[in-house]
């Protein structure tokens, strides 16, 4: 048995680790938030360079053609260091859904610019208030908000009904052509940009193999590698957290001595090693495309989440006051745990997935999710 | 990332399974998978566990992780973990044998005489004579280096008085490893010593606890001028505490066999019962904590799982595999209150025989605040994490460089 990640992945993970040091790590989100930007183009370009953001894209694709267990690594290390990069939209997402639904044609279209980073991509697949997006057999109606990334996105694929289908199809649509209104709205984490998006009469065509399951298809794979941002972000949070209680001192005492917060340390050290435990399954899941993989990534999904929104918020309770300020870096981590936990809808949705998929479920189950 | 063995480890996995299939005690495999030992099924569960020791030490498949000379087998810490896992439901029968083959064994391996290693561990493998371990006084739990029982030399012994608690089936042993008091002038960590002692010794009188759930899995044992022959000693006089670590350090290595948390049990409950929307398992108001323990439950096995892994890489387990217990303890809990309370009015009925799925959520609720304590509480565990695993301070300790008998309630 080797359920860990091989040398190589580990070297992986040190190169990224260094490249995301070297753009300044939590203050490259800063600087977004600051400056009210859409991302750092500049870690984006450094980050296509070293072939990142196309290794799960294979080489016919432009990609470096590594492997999901690598782009695992590479998230898990954007999420320890907030890093503000289309990562979600254009890679977990719209480059995932073209290789799962789209042609041989929308591939080569498409995957070797999303690759090399010089197009960025989104995917709009829910409604906040569950609205519809109609396809009529050659352009999209309809509204979708919030959309990661919408605002810059070169393209979306966009889910919607039709009136031979009730159930959302992936289409691509060219978000720079007519019909198309956009607008950046505000998030609970500024560093990650989203915006409403309106499609009015905006020319689409359906990804060729996209069917009633795309969808959940997709996010199920999303899921997995947004575990492990979301447990970059968790271990990150803990250690900012431990090394505060070993370096601020009351009552004549680090912090860090006392029972109570010791425990507290120790909770969010168990709620991120579960996360990790279910977050390697799902990769070993998803990397095998396993039968298991709904019940395993939404099982890392929930967890991922659970961990993250604990240790950014009990990562503050440590700081006390310290960590309510908007200088200290606390509340980019609760905000963008906050942000994961949502990304991929309720946690509801997730929660009964997992149940749905239980391997040792021993009744038939009437609802299907 | 693979879960597959190497070729060495699928040659012993091959042959443990052929020895199994050939040997192991089929006709209880349902009763044990149902229910494990308290199955009805399985009418003398004392006469099946030695019977089933008994033949696995005949074929060299005892204590695997022991020398072949002393009753083991010399397996890798990985062929330990692979036979546990072909074993299955068989494991359970090894109930007696617990303490004696995870804790007495490997601490007389270290410390007992050429002799005695030979005298002692090949009938201790094989099931022949039990073994219990008496280390928790009553006022020596989570600080056990507190404990009180004294022993003070006479001529080629030692004369011990106290009294023990907790000490699983001390009632079955015909040994066990005792750490006792010998020098209370230095610090409580300073002043003790281990030895092994044959439990039918004169002046030793063992009563049955009574335990909260109703039941008696432990034992107080009471010691009055019991005579230890100073031969017994495990370690220098003084050292007891280092052999002691021995001990539980032992015990934390046994990873793999994996905490029941009661999720499967509340798995098979909530698929079988039905509630307005179906099986209860489809219920939207209890979706959110079934899910948050299924992550918990199936955490927890992954994570066993990259302790295994690290296993067969040949690194050592580390303290971060406290996560079990800790885990699995309030998981218990909270699963057994939150079925009853699925029961209404019958979740307060105990008899097996009219009690909603046999009673078993109530007995799990009994039990749990045992899981909770035993083997190191739920606190002293996230003080292991806070301190071992993450770096923080130690706890402030007012009597550790104090002399025993200068504290303020010494015996």
């Amino acid at each position: 048995m080797d359920f860990d990640f091989s040398e190589e992945q580990m070297q992986l993970r040190q190169a990224v680790r260094k490249l995301l040091g070297h753009h300044g790590d939590v203050q490259a989100a800063r600087r977004v938030l600051e400056c009210g930007g859409d991302y750092d183009a500049q870690l984006w370009r450094a980050m296509s360079g070293m072939g990142l953001p196309g290794a799960a894209i294979a080489a016919d694709h432009g990609g470096s053609g590594l492997g999901y267990l690598e782009l695992c690594v590479i998230a898990e290390e954007l999420g320890r260091s907030l890093a503000p990069v289309p990562m979600l939209s254009s890679i977990y997402l719209a480059a995932e859904i073209i290789k799962l639904a789209g042609s041989s044609t929308q591939k080569m279209a498409w995957l070797p610019a999303l690759a090399a980073g010089t197009k960025i991509g989104t995917v709009a697949f829910a409604g906040a208030s569950g609205a519809a997006m109609h396809f009529d057999g050659r352009v999209l109606r309809g509204a979708y908000f919030p959309v990661a990334d919408g605002a810059i996105a070169d393209f979306a694929i966009v889910f919607a009904r039709s009136a031979d289908c009730n159930r959302p199809r992936p289409f691509l649509v060219d978000l720079q052509g007519a019909g198309v209104r956009r607008a950046r709205i505000e998030t609970i984490d500024p560093t990650r940009p989203h915006a409403r998006l309106e499609l009015d009469g905006a020319a689409a065509e359906p990804l060729a193999q996209g069917n009633d399951d795309s969808l959940a298809c997709l996010l199920d794979r999303v899921a997995v590698m947004l575990a492990f941002e979301q447990i970059g972000g968790a271990e990150r949070a803990l250690t900012m957290a431990r090394d505060y209680a070993l370096e601020r001192v009351a009552f004549g005492r680090k912090i860090g001595s006392f029972q109570a917060v010791k425990h507290l340390l120790a909770d969010m050290f168990v709620s991120v090693a579960l996360a990790r435990g279910n977050a390697f399954y799902a990769a070993w899941a998803l990397d095998r495309d396993a039968a298991d993989l709904p019940c395993a990534a939404a099982g890392a999904h929930v967890s991922a989440s659970k961990a993250f929104r604990h240790c950014a918020s009990n990562n503050i309770q440590v700081h006390g006051g310290t960590g309510f300020t908007w200088e200290f870096d606390c509340h980019l981590f609760y905000r963008r745990a906050q942000l994961l936990a949502l990304a991929l809808g309720q946690p509801a949705y997730w929660e009964a997935r997992l149940l749905r998929h239980l391997p040792n479920r021993t009744a038939p189950s009437v609802a299907a999710v | 990332m693979n879960f597959d063995d190497t070729p060495e480890e699928a040659a012993f996995r091959k042959q443990a399974r052929q020895w199994l299939d050939a040997n192991a005690p089929w006709p209880l495999e349902a009763a044990l998978r149902e229910g494990g030992l308290s199955s009805p099924g399985l009418t003398d569960a004392f006469a099946a566990a030695k019977a089933w020791q008994k033949k696995k030490a005949e074929a060299g498949w005892a204590c695997l992780n022991w020398p072949r000379e002393y009753g083991g087998r010399g397996s890798t810490p990985m062929e330990r973990v692979i036979w546990s896992q072909e074993e299955g439901p068989f494991a359970a029968l090894s109930w007696l044998f617990t303490i004696g083959h995870g804790m007495c064994g490997p601490t007389m391996i270290a410390y007992a005489s050429e002799q005695q290693k030979r005298r002692y561990l090949p009938a201790l493998a094989s099931g022949e004579e039990i073994w219990c371990q008496l280390f928790s006084e009553p006022a020596a739990g989570s600080d056990l280096a507190g404990l009180r029982t004294r022993a003070q030399r006479h001529g080629d012994d030692w004369i011990v008085n106290g009294q023990k608690v907790w000490t699983s089936g001390a009632h079955l042993s015909q040994f066990g490893i005792i750490l006792v008091r010998t020098d209370p002038s230095v610090p409580k960590h300073q002043g003790l010593t281990m030895f092994f002692l044959d439990m039918r010794s004169p002046g030793i009188v063992i009563k049955p606890i009574r335990q909260a759930n109703g039941r008696s899995e432990f034992n107080e044992v009471f010691l009055s001028d019991v005579r230890i022959p100073d031969a017994q000693r495990l370690g220098a006089p003084g050292q007891g505490w280092q052999v002691s670590l021995t001990t539980l350090m032992n015990e934390r290595l046994s990873i793999g066999s994996g905490m029941a948390t009661g999720f499967e049990p509340l798995i098979d409950y909530c698929c079988s019962a039905r509630g307005p929307h179906g099986a209860l398992i489809d219920d939207p108001a209890l979706r959110s904590r079934l899910a948050d323990w299924a992550i918990r439950s199936l955490g927890l096995k992954y994570t066993a799982m990259r302790a295994i892994s690290a296993l067969s890489r040949g690194a050592t387990p580390g303290p971060e595999n406290s996560i079990g217990k800790l885990v699995a303890g309030s998981m218990q809990q909270e699963i057994a209150s939150f079925v009853l309370d699925l029961q209404g009015e019958s979740g307060i009925v105990t008899d097996p025989a009219q009690a909603p799925a046999d009673g078993r959520f109530q007995a799990m609720l009994l039990r749990a605040p045992a899981t909770r304590v035993e083997g190191g509480t739920d606190e002293i565990l996230r003080n292991i994490i806070a301190e071992r695993v993450l770096g923080l301070p130690a706890d402030i300790r007012v009597d550790k460089d104090v002399p025993f008998n200068a504290l303020d309630s010494p015996a």
